[in-house]
């Protein structure tokens, strides 16, 4: 690598990487964090069939799984002020992910309540608790735990999905690596360069994963001998 | 005092009960049994409504109910006068023998966290598990695990003990602990209801047995009555060799 070339690389690293910290890692946090909130809701909402709501839900995971991320945004960002919502970049995204996330994370959290014995709900109810209180109490720390690895999934998709919000411009990794791209005519090290980043982020994540899972597998762990 | 009359229950076109009347006393022990299919374990599940009856009355204590009227309260209060033990013990799998006494009594029956605690310690102490108080059920074998069970329905206080068959999923060796402590269980006069295959522990603790076949009540008296001198034929012919055994038991 000519120096010129080790100059840029080293000169455009924290043009970059503060971009990530002010834009990706927030954006990633708080859609996550709402999404799977979302998850959650419309997940038990629809096992436990309630009426028009899980109707409704089943629209939206439809909805959103079913089109591409990149249109949703524009829909929002850029579509919905031709009816007089003029939401701000940020929150667009903000909403544009969480919904996502929402939608396909609700489907695993689905599954996994499902998969969960029905004699652990049985335990419960038949000891007095209301049908909800066994969900909250038993059923879906069971069902979380063991869908902590397909959630992490989801979750690595969403940072690398964040660089969408360059075409709202919002100035995360992407975008300013585009713009230091457009001065130095250095496309191939610089665009390696950023992936090299999102690759630090999604691995950072994979160790918080093999963590979570340690902590939660620990305790329901085989005794060797009785 | 538990009484169950006229109870119907049917899945899916298939009549499992056809008009089951059952009456256990105060501080009585009630052995149900019967061959399989005979509707014995779906009998239990109406009664705390695991299995919703399409016709019958249910008396548990002073309340009444119809359970072709009954509400979803109704249905919370007769779960919270009633335990069960199941057969495949149904402890909960994310909390420790401790927490799954505690947390029904904090929860159903609003103790205080001390107050469940000390509870869960000494229901866990009568099943001789106070050291495995931390483990989780996949810690457990099935014996310590069904004895878990037993000190979480105890610690609740109810009305009645439910048992349903909570020795079939157990190993030979750890059938005999857990028959001694629902044996001191039915010594204690606490009143239950057991749906079991131990004939022998049926004869041995039961102040009534129930024979049941068809999704009906066929006989029904003392253990000497039922499983001595049987009067109908299904019985008879289910006891079959059983009877023979009974001779040097008795």
């Amino acid at each position: 690598m000519s120096s010129r070339l080790l100059d840029i690389v080293i000169k455009s690293l924290p043009k970059i990487l503060i971009p990530g910290l002010k834009y990706t890692i927030p954006l990633t946090l708080v859609s996550f964090a709402l999404g799977l909130l979302i998850a959650i809701i419309v997940a038990v909402t629809r096992v436990m069939k309630i009426k028009v709501l899980s109707w409704f839900f089943r629209f939206y995971v439809w909805v959103f799984r079913g089109t591409p991320m990149l249109v949703q945004l524009f829909i929002i960002f850029y579509g919905l002020p031709k009816i007089g919502l003029n939401i701000p970049r940020i929150p667009s995204a903000i909403i544009a992910f969480s919904l996502n996330v929402g939608a396909y994370a609700s489907e695993t959290i689905r599954g996994s309540v499902l998969a969960v014995s029905k004699s652990q709900t049985e335990g419960a109810i038949a000891c007095g608790l209301t049908l909800w209180q066994s969900i909250v109490y038993i059923v879906l720390p069971q069902a979380i735990k063991n869908c902590v690895p397909a959630l992490f999934n989801t979750f690595i998709s969403l940072v690398k999905d964040t660089s969408l919000a360059a075409n709202i411009t919002i100035e995360e990794m992407f975008m300013a690596t585009q713009r230091i791209v457009a001065v130095t005519y250095e496309p191939l090290v610089l665009y390696i360069e950023v992936a090299f980043i999102y690759l630090l982020f999604s691995t950072a994540l994979s160790y918080l994963q093999k963590f979570a899972e340690g902590r939660l597998t620990y305790r329901t762990r085989k005794a060797d001998a009785q | 005092m538990i009484k169950l009359q006229g109870l119907y229950k049917s899945f899916g076109g298939k009549t499992i009960l056809n008009g089951i009347d059952l009456e256990v006393s105060k501080g009585e022990t009630v052995a149900v049994i019967g061959p399989s299919g005979a509707g014995k374990s779906t009998a239990l599940r109406c009664i705390n409504l695991l299995e919703k009856p399409d016709k019958g009355r249910l008396t548990i204590g002073e309340d009444s109910y119809d359970f072709e009227k009954i509400t979803p309260k109704d249905i919370l209060k007769i779960r919270q006068s009633t335990a069960m033990v199941f057969q495949n013990f149904s402890l909960y799998e994310n909390k420790t023998a401790l927490q799954n006494i505690t947390l029904p009594l904090i929860k159903a029956k609003k103790y205080s966290k001390e107050k469940a605690i000390e509870s869960a310690l000494e229901n866990l102490k009568a099943v001789g598990l106070l050291d495995r108080k931390d483990y989780y059920p996949s810690q457990l074998s099935g014996g310590q695990q069904q004895r878990v069970g037993i000190a979480r329905a105890l610690a609740l206080k109810p009305e009645v003990i439910l048992f349903d068959e909570p020795t079939s999923a157990l190993d030979p060796e750890k059938v005999k602990d857990v028959l001694e402590i629902i044996k001191r269980i039915s010594r204690e006069r606490i009143t239950s209801v057991i749906v079991t295959h131990e004939l022998e522990f049926a004869m041995d603790v039961a102040d009534k047995v129930v024979f049941l076949a068809d999704g009906l009540v066929v006989e029904e008296g003392s253990p000497r009555e039922v499983l001595k001198n049987p009067k109908d034929p299904r019985t008879l012919r289910f006891l079959g060799h059983f009877a023979d055994k009974l001779e040097y038991v008795i």
